[in-house]
Parts: structure tokens; sequence; C-alpha cells
């Protein structure tokens, strides 16, 4: 689906901003937010993997919306990211996934507590949506579930 | 034994339906190989030199006589009839087509198994003792720990993309036979002062290129906190393991980087944070997993029986086998009984569709319908009594597995090497071959007594050659494949890496340097003093000085320097 959001690469600098809401690296947010404050539009952060979760977590209410970036689909970093934020710093709002989000992963960043998704330009979006439903049940305890099947009554 | 319960049964069909449909998008080409590739990984599948390869999941060695044929099914209807039981505890298959791959894993899925996580950057299955609930020095029965790890880890959304592959062990028992220390993450049931069972966790073990011995961070957790101190544990490591190298992605490397005392505090912290979240362990859930895992109804009179010391006294060659190959049993009358994988002429760890099934029924008619699967790639009846041990006997002889070798210089570890794996370098099992063919004296195998030879065909160390009494690595220098010899490995509970004897040697002269080592051994043992004492004892230079000396008897003149 479309919406008015867009993604800043790289770290923003000599870049025309457009006039939409957009999402810029946390970094440049920290560095000059001077910039920023003139936007006409929404801004929202996003964070690379290397990204400390912890130097955001003051900051939560200041967004919008947070995006976490997988600049590899194969960087499981940002899974840690985004149970941290969910369960060790209460983010409540929108979690989206940008970069290199595929529809193989979706089940695993769903349950890390994403709960909006930016699919890859070149792939089928609306085909990907289905990757959240693979599996019905889980094993373990995480962002979206802290009664798993198995603490329900089962093992724990 | 564990039984899956319909949820345990739901989430293996479902991921059945998940592969299914992620390898028909490959076929499609909707699935670029990049993409395929670290999903069919996780589900065990490598494409490799002459056919894909299907690693199939054998929890913590466990098997059922129902998932034993099923195995064997599976190798003749999409393999060639055979296949490979792997040092963790694993089989593989080496013929499947990709295409058939998915109505494979239906079919194992039918008997409860499946091949979720037996490869790719993820946490594997978990190994344990294979003497597991049998054991005299047990201090607890490690597998309803491994259970419950395997059900935590199994899908796990936050680490199935991790750094490099992680690897868990778990033994309960005061000997190790499960190679903890060289693992990831290793654990030990121990006892605390107060007398409470607990883990004492041991992490960054790990063969391959850069080998470790791990390091103990924790000498006593309380069982309630095991998945919550994993989770830590995990998560400092998905956060902060390399991931531009991967020969530097392994949780050794970050350990060794950071300092063991750092990474304990970063666990430690992380730790804190999530202890008392929904992964504490209640009692009474330990409990319900541990009711999975009871003594069988063993025959109060089984040790009444006299035929079997009768039939030692009678048969040496029963006798012998008994030796070998038949180990104590916690319970009196009661015997564990190895069947060898390693047949003079079969690569080690193979069997046959045809052996599977004969050791299914012999499971069902002797040992409580379970067969167990040991990390040196041999099986074990476990409780068998010994009334039953001369009839069996007869029938595994008949099979080619009683081959009385166990802990013996034939009892091999051996990877797959260049005959089927794309990594090798050199070849494996001709060299296991060649060994086989220098020692073929029962006899002198006995006088010899307890020795482990490991070997690699390459560096990525899958037949764990660091951890060998002798290690033996295959090496390639311009298109010769050489060998490169360690002494004095260890994967016990005094785990040690094995040292270098000095140049590599050249293929056809492997045996024969062996048989150099051992002649240094023989003469130089005190009483019944096993290999691995004699060398920690008079050290490396003996050995060295043998094998490489001027004008000895084997051709070192080939080796390279």
């Amino acid at each position: 689906m479309e919406d008015q959001w867009q993604l800043i690469a790289g770290d923003g600098h000599d870049q025309r901003l457009p006039a939409t809401d957009i999402i810029v690296p946390f970094a440049w947010w920290r560095e000059q937010p001077a910039v920023l404050e003139e936007h006409p539009g929404k801004v929202a952060v996003y964070l690379n993997p290397d990204d400390e979760v912890a130097l955001l977590a003051p900051l939560l209410a200041d967004f919008p919306m947070i995006a976490l970036n997988f600049p590899q689909f194969k960087d499981g970093r940002v899974y840690s990211q985004a149970r941290m934020l969910r369960e060790r710093y209460h983010y409540k709002g929108e979690l989206r996934a940008v970069g290199e989000v595929l529809r193989d992963q979706l089940f695993y960043m769903q349950r890390c507590g994403f709960d909006a998704f930016q699919i890859s330009a070149d792939k089928d979006s609306r085909g990907a949506i289905s990757g959240l439903d693979d599996f019905s049940l889980a094993y373990q305890a995480a962002a979206d579930d802290s009664l798993p099947v198995y603490r329900a009554g089962r093992l724990l | 034994m564990y039984r899956y319960d319909e949820y345990d049964q739901q989430i293996v069909d479902e991921r059945v339906a998940q592969f299914r449909d992620q390898t028909r998008r490959f076929l499609a080409g909707e699935l670029s190989e990049d993409e395929f590739r670290p999903l069919r990984l996780m589900n065990g599948l490598y494409l490799q030199r002459h056919a894909p390869m299907l690693r199939v999941a054998i929890p913590y060695g466990l098997l059922s006589a129902g998932q034993l044929r099923m195995l064997a099914e599976v190798a003749d209807k999409y393999d060639k009839g055979y296949a490979h039981f792997s040092t963790r505890q694993n089989i593989q298959y080496n013929w499947p087509r990709l295409e058939s791959v998915p109505d494979l894993l239906a079919d194992l899925a039918t008997v409860q198994m499946h091949a979720i996580q037996t490869s790719g950057n993820c946490i594997r299955n978990v190994t344990s003792d294979h003497f597991a609930g049998i054991a005299a020095d047990e201090i607890e029965d490690p597998r309803p720990y491994c259970e419950i790890i395997r059900q935590w880890s199994t899908l796990h959304p936050e680490f199935s993309y991790l750094p490099r592959k992680f690897k868990i062990a778990v033994s309960g028992a005061e000997n190790d036979r499960a190679a903890v220390q060289v693992h990831d993450i290793g654990l030990y049931l121990v006892r605390d002062d107060g007398g409470a069972v607990g883990f004492k966790v041991i992490v960054g073990g790990g063969l391959g290129r850069t080998p470790y011995i791990g390091t103990c961070i924790r000498p006593f957790l309380e069982k309630q906190h095991l998945l919550s101190y994993l989770e830590a544990i995990l998560r400092i490591y998905n956060r902060f393991g390399r991931r531009d190298n991967i020969y530097k992605a392994r949780l050794k490397i970050l350990l060794n980087a950071m300092g063991a005392e750092r990474f304990a505090e970063q666990v430690e912290a992380e730790w804190q944070c999530i202890r008392d979240s929904a992964l504490r362990l209640e009692p009474a859930a330990i409990e319900r997993m541990r009711s999975h895992f009871t003594m069988p109804d063993y025959a109060a009179d089984a040790a009444a029986d006299r035929t079997c010391d009768q039939a030692i006294a009678e048969s040496k060659d029963f006798s012998n086998w008994y030796q070998r190959n038949v180990k104590p049993h916690k319970v009196s009358g009661y015997r564990a009984v190895y069947l060898s994988l390693k047949h003079p002429a079969i690569a080690p760890g193979d069997a046959t569709s045809e052996q599977m099934r004969m050791i299914a029924d012999l499971a069902e008619q002797y040992s409580l319908g379970e067969i167990r699967v040991t990390h040196d790639q041999n099986l074990l009846l476990a409780h068998v009594r010994q009334a039953d041990l001369y009839p069996l006997w007869q029938v595994l002889k008949q099979q080619g597995l009683a081959t009385a070798n166990i802990g013996l210089l034939t009892d091999m570890i051996c990877c797959p090497g260049l005959d089927y794996c794309s990594l090798a370098n050199a070849g494996s099992i001709p060299i296991a071959k060649q060994i086989n063919q220098r020692f073929d004296d029962l006899d002198y195998l006995h006088d010899i007594g307890e020795i482990q030879i490991k070997m690699s065909g390459c560096m990525n160390a899958c037949g764990h050659h660091h951890v060998g009494h002798i290690g033996i690595l295959g090496v390639n220098k311009k298109g010769e494949e050489f060998y490169q010899l360690t002494l004095g490995g260890s994967a016990n509970q005094q785990a040690s890496l094995g040292e270098r004897l000095g140049p590599a040697i050249a293929r056809e002269k492997v045996a024969e340097t062996i048989a150099d080592i051992l002649q240094v051994y023989v003469e130089q043992r005190e009483a019944e003093e096993p290999f691995l004492a004699t060398y920690q004892r008079i050290g490396m230079a003996p050995f060295k000085a043998r094998v490489y000396a001027a004008g000895a008897g084997t051709a070192r003149e080939a080796a390279i320097r």
C-alpha cells in the first residue's frame, strides 16, 4: 500500500528534502535537528542495525513513527532492536520495517514487534503479506505474545 | 522419550507447508538464489557437488524404532538406500532432489521428525550424552532440558539470522560424553554446595579454523533461569557478533575480542532485564517435561541371568565384543550396547536402509523400542537385558554391526570429505579405509586400547580433528592432498586442543605415520596407561622425532616443508 512517508537514505546531508512526511536516519536527526524543525511535513527516524536503541529510548514520544532498517534481509540485529524497543522501552507507536523487507521474514518481524512493513519495491507486496500467516502458533514468548502455547497451561 | 502433542505437530506441519511454498517460489524464479539460500539451509538443505545434501534432526540423538524405519524408507524412496550419521547426532542424505525435498519432509513429519535448523546461521539441534538417563555417573538426566531448549530455540523470531551457526550441548554426568566444551554454549548439570542442581554455563567453545575450548561464565545457574540466561547470551551475540567476515563470526571470536569477563558482564546486565519475564521456568513446568523421560519398567529379575557369563566364557568372539561394545547400565542386569558403524569396509557413520530396519526391529525386541545416536557416529541400544546379549550379538554380527572396536583405533570420527562435500580440500573416507587396512589385527587394536582418531577433510573441522587424541586434517597443496596430524586433543571434561605434530604427511603415508606414533606409545607407556595419558606425560618430542627422523621407514621426504 502507498503511504505518504518517504525514506531519506544516506546521511541526509546536502539533500533536498521532499515536502512530504519523511523518515530520516537517527544519527542525522541527532546531529542537526534544526534543519528538520523547519520541515513542512512530519519527521520520523530510522535506525540502522549498528545504532544503539538505548539512545532512542528517552525520545520515543517525539516521533510519530519509528522505522528500523534492514540493509540486508539477513541482518538479524534488527530483530533484537525491535524487541528491545517494544519490550524494554515499551514503545507503543508504529514500528516499521524498511530496507530489504521480504515475505519470508515477515512472520519473525511481526513476532519481534513490527506492525508496518515496507516491502522491497521489486516484490509483490500483496503476496508478501501472506508471509505473516506462515505459522499459526509459536513456542516462545516474544514482543507479540508473552503467553505462547506452551506457557498457556502446557509447559510453563 | 518425548512425544509430540498437537502443537508440536502443527508447528512441524506448518514448516513443511512453508518450505514447500518457498521451494516452489524458488523453482518459479520468484525467489533468488541469495534469498532462498538461508531459507533452505535453515531447513538442513545444502546444494553441492553431486546433489543436494539434506540433514535431518535427531534431537539429542534419541530415536524411536518407528522413526528409524521412516529414516530407512526415506533412504530408499529419495536416496540411494543408505544414510550417514553425523557428529552432531543427526542423519544426512546425500542424493535427494530439491523438487522432492518437500515430500520427504512431509513423510518425516508423520513420525514427528524434521530438518528444522540443522544448518544455517541459527540455533542448531541441541546435542547431549548418549548415556542420558542410564549412566551411573549422572547427576541428573539432561534430556528434559534439551527438549525445553529445543522448543525455545525452534523458529525463534529473534535468533534465526545470527552472525553464524550456534550450537548448544547439555551433559548431566560427571564424565563428558557430549563434547560440551567445544560448543557455543555448553551446559553441565552440577550440584552446588547446598545440594541443589543447576547449570554450569560454558561459552565460546568451537572447532573450525580457530578452535577454542569454552570458558565458564557462570559456575551455577538455577534451573528456573535456564531460558532467560540463554536468551541473554544469544542477544549479546546477535547484537555484537561480527557479521563482516564469516570466519570471525562465531561466538568464540566475540568472546575472545571482548574478553570473557566483559562478555559475562554484558550477559549479566542483559539477563537482569529479562530474568523475571515469561522465560522463567516454573518448577511444575520442569517436572512436566521430566515426566516425558521417566525410567522405563525394567525387569526386576534381569540380574539373575547366568547365560551371559556362560557365553563370555565359551566364545572369544562374543567376549571381545562384550568387552568393547557393551557398557554398564545403572540398573542391575541391564547393559547398553553399541552398534558399531565403523565396519572396516564401510564409510564411518554410514548405515544402509536394510541395517536401519533390522536395528529398528532389534530395538523393539531388546531395547524398549529406542535407539540413540552417539556423537562419535555409532548407535546405541540403551536398555538391553544381559540375558539378551548373546542372541542380539548373533544378529548384529550378520548385519556387520558387531565390529568389536568401540573406543579403539578404528572407531574413527570422520567427515564425508571430498567424496561428498563441496567444502572439503581432501578425502577423509579413503584415509579411514587406509587406516582400516593397515590396522586389521584386532588383537593389536585391543593392545593399543582406548584411542580416538578424528578426521576432517578441511579446516571447518566437522570431523572434530582438533579434539582427537590423534587428529587428522586434510589439506590441499597445489592440487595434492596432504594430511596435517595433531596429537593430544580431547573433548571430555578435561578438554584440550591437539598440537601439531609437524609438516603435513603425504596421502599414502598416513597409516604408516600412525603406526610410528603408536610404536612410540607402546615403547613408552607405563602399565595400563592409555595413549592420551602417555602423550600428556612424555610430550610431543618423542613422537616428532620418530615420525620425522631422517631415513625412517616411512617416506617423510614426501612430506611438505
